[in-house]
């Protein structure tokens, strides 16, 4: 009984409470870049940009590791092995997010800065996103920590996906004298695939609602920035930094209008993300 | 020309192994990474007695701590376990006893959905809630956001762990003419109990780590504070608030926190992973 009542006033309450907002700017409100608290005028553009392309990025990074940690973690042989990786990604699941931020705010956005942006932009500067001049908080570190973030979620899901593959598919395969890669590549992969697209979908549900690790790497600038080196901003991060100090009446309702954008987006790819999941897991058990 | 396409077919299987072992270290990397710095740069503020006892100072005058901040986060996790867990436990044994079919399906849909809710927008709702009408920010609001967050976890794992229990368990209290809430309350909440606190631990846990809905609800406080009623600090708001500060002592003061806060996910996670380990093992034997 609570979790639905609870999902459902959770989404009322903030829509009460954006309503000055929304009835002030309207759908245009989701279109606009600007953001401006003293003129009163404001547009998530710019938010939405930089959540999803954070998100995005950590995906693309996420993914393919996330898949390698799961084919391991569903491996017959070396228990010993799958046991220490196993805890491993677990612990990587419980470090708190403000661990995170603070670490790739000292360690990794400094590095990421000077062994990737600064040669990259260097080298391939002429392509738009990959320009410069690069700065230690933009939407690439923000990005790599994400991405670091997501893996626990991604590759535990496609753990519980790919182990729900019938055993006698692995077995015929391996049978008909195929390879470990050809068995896992051509056979169990694709068997698995929606559940692991589930998996990828859950894990950008995630990353959308990711707050306080971006929030000190990504460089807080309410702005479009042509490239992913330089500092940008997403929903999340700008209601954590800007909330406590927003007066008046629009300007907080702009900011729960964002979130309540965040929450219903976030909603919807976790409803997906399920919905997928479970049927690869149940349907083949 | 068989055999020189068997000899590329088992380079494939050797490169792609390598790969997928070589990704598979790499996603441990960061693990090592954030754990090593934490300790090498928490252990020089973590390791004076005051930090523990002292709370924070002025900049540049010596022996500031973070004890009002430790007691902050015990006091804001220890109300909201005290909302989410009864509750959680109760819905959880609810989902396996009593509910069924599609109900179940739903009530578990939207609690997995609520696992994944943005902790920020979780903030904004407590803050709507509880400091809006009260026009003041409080230990109780932060309280209330991280009871949010921890239901669906309690209620999630109290159903893993009620699932475990052996039908036989709950078909011989019914048989001897118990009551189905007798069942549920005397017999498989008992059983289950090594697995209902681990899921609660690493609920407190994953609550005492979360920043996001603690910002406008707890607020955070330079002195210390046992009232619920008044803004009050945690460990992840002195981290997130002091590493963004350009004061190295300020910032070394964030780095002692964030060990003493991963020292505390840790032990609760290896030790709750050790409880759970076992408790698979004996419902195996029952």
């Amino acid at each position: 009984m609570t979790a639905p009542t609870l999902l459902i006033g959770i989404v009322i309450v903030l829509y009460q409470e954006a309503a000055p907002a929304i009835s002030r700017f309207g759908g245009g409100f989701l279109v606009t870049s600007n953001w401006n608290p003293v003129t009163l005028d404001f547009g998530a553009l710019p938010f939405i940009y930089g959540t999803v392309v954070t998100s995005a990025i950590a995906i693309a990074v996420a993914v393919p590791v996330g898949i390698a940690v799961a084919l391991v973690l569903t491996e017959q042989g070396a228990a010993g092995l799958r046991g220490a990786v196993g805890t491993g990604i677990e612990l990587l699941a419980a470090i708190p997010s403000v661990v995170y931020g603070i670490w790739a705010l000292y360690v990794l956005a400094p590095f990421l800065f000077n062994h990737v942006e600064v040669p990259l932009s260097g080298r391939f500067g002429f392509i738009g996103a990959l320009s410069g001049p690069s700065r230690q908080t933009s939407l690439f570190s923000a990005s790599v920590v994400l991405a670091v973030m997501i893996l626990p979620t991604l590759s535990a899901v496609s753990r519980d996906v790919i182990r729900a593959v019938p055993k006698g598919l692995r077995e015929s395969s391996v049978a008909l004298g195929a390879t470990w890669w050809e068995t896992n590549w051509k056979v169990v992969l694709p068997a698995a695939r929606s559940g692991i697209f589930g998996a990828t979908v859950l894990a950008l549900g995630r990353a959308l609602g990711e707050t306080i690790a971006v929030t000190m790497v990504i460089g807080n600038r309410p702005e479009i920035p042509p490239s992913i080196f330089s500092p940008a901003y997403t929903l999340a991060s700008v209601i954590a930094n800007e909330f406590t100090e927003a007066t008046g009446q629009i300007y907080p309702a702009a900011l729960v209008e964002l979130g309540l954008v965040l929450i219903l987006v976030a909603f919807t790819v976790n409803v997906i993300a399920l919905l997928l999941v479970r049927r690869t897991v149940s349907g083949s058990m | 020309m068989i055999r020189a396409r068997n000899h590329w077919r088992g380079y494939k299987n050797t490169i792609a192994l390598s790969a997928v072992y070589g990704l598979t270290g790499l996603a441990l990397v960061p693990l090592a990474l954030v754990l090593g710095y934490t300790i090498v740069k928490g252990l020089p503020a973590a390791i004076h007695p005051e930090f523990y006892l002292n709370v924070e100072r002025p900049v540049g005058i010596p022996g500031a701590g973070v004890a009002h901040a430790i007691a902050g986060s015990g006091i804001m996790v220890g109300i909201a376990s005290l909302l989410a867990i009864p509750v959680g436990v109760v819905s959880g044994v609810h989902l396996v006893d009593y509910a069924s079919g599609r109900w179940a399906s739903w009530v578990r849909l939207a609690a997995d959905v609520l696992v994944g809710a943005p902790s920020i927008a979780v903030g904004l709702f407590a803050y709507v809630l509880f400091v809006a009408p009260q026009h003041h920010f409080s230990g109780l609001s932060g309280a209330l956001a991280l009871a949010v967050l921890m239901l669906p976890v309690v209620i999630r794992t109290t159903e893993g762990a009620v699932a475990l229990i052996p039908a036989s368990l709950r078909e011989s209290g019914l048989a001897l003419g118990l009551p189905r809430w007798r069942v549920a309350l005397q017999l498989v909440l008992p059983a289950a109990a090594p697995g209902i606190i681990t899921g609660a631990l690493l609920a407190m846990a994953r609550a005492a780590g979360e920043t996001a809905p603690i910002l406008f609800t707890g607020f955070g406080n330079r002195s210390w504070n046992l009232d619920p009623t008044q803004p009050m600090s945690a460990l992840p708001l002195i981290v997130f608030h002091d590493a963004l500060t350009p004061y190295p002592a300020l910032q070394q003061q964030a780095w002692g926190a964030a060990l003493v806060l991963v020292a505390l996910v840790l032990v609760i996670n290896l030790s709750s992973r050790w409880v759970l380990r076992r408790q698979i093992r004996m419902a195996g034997q029952l």
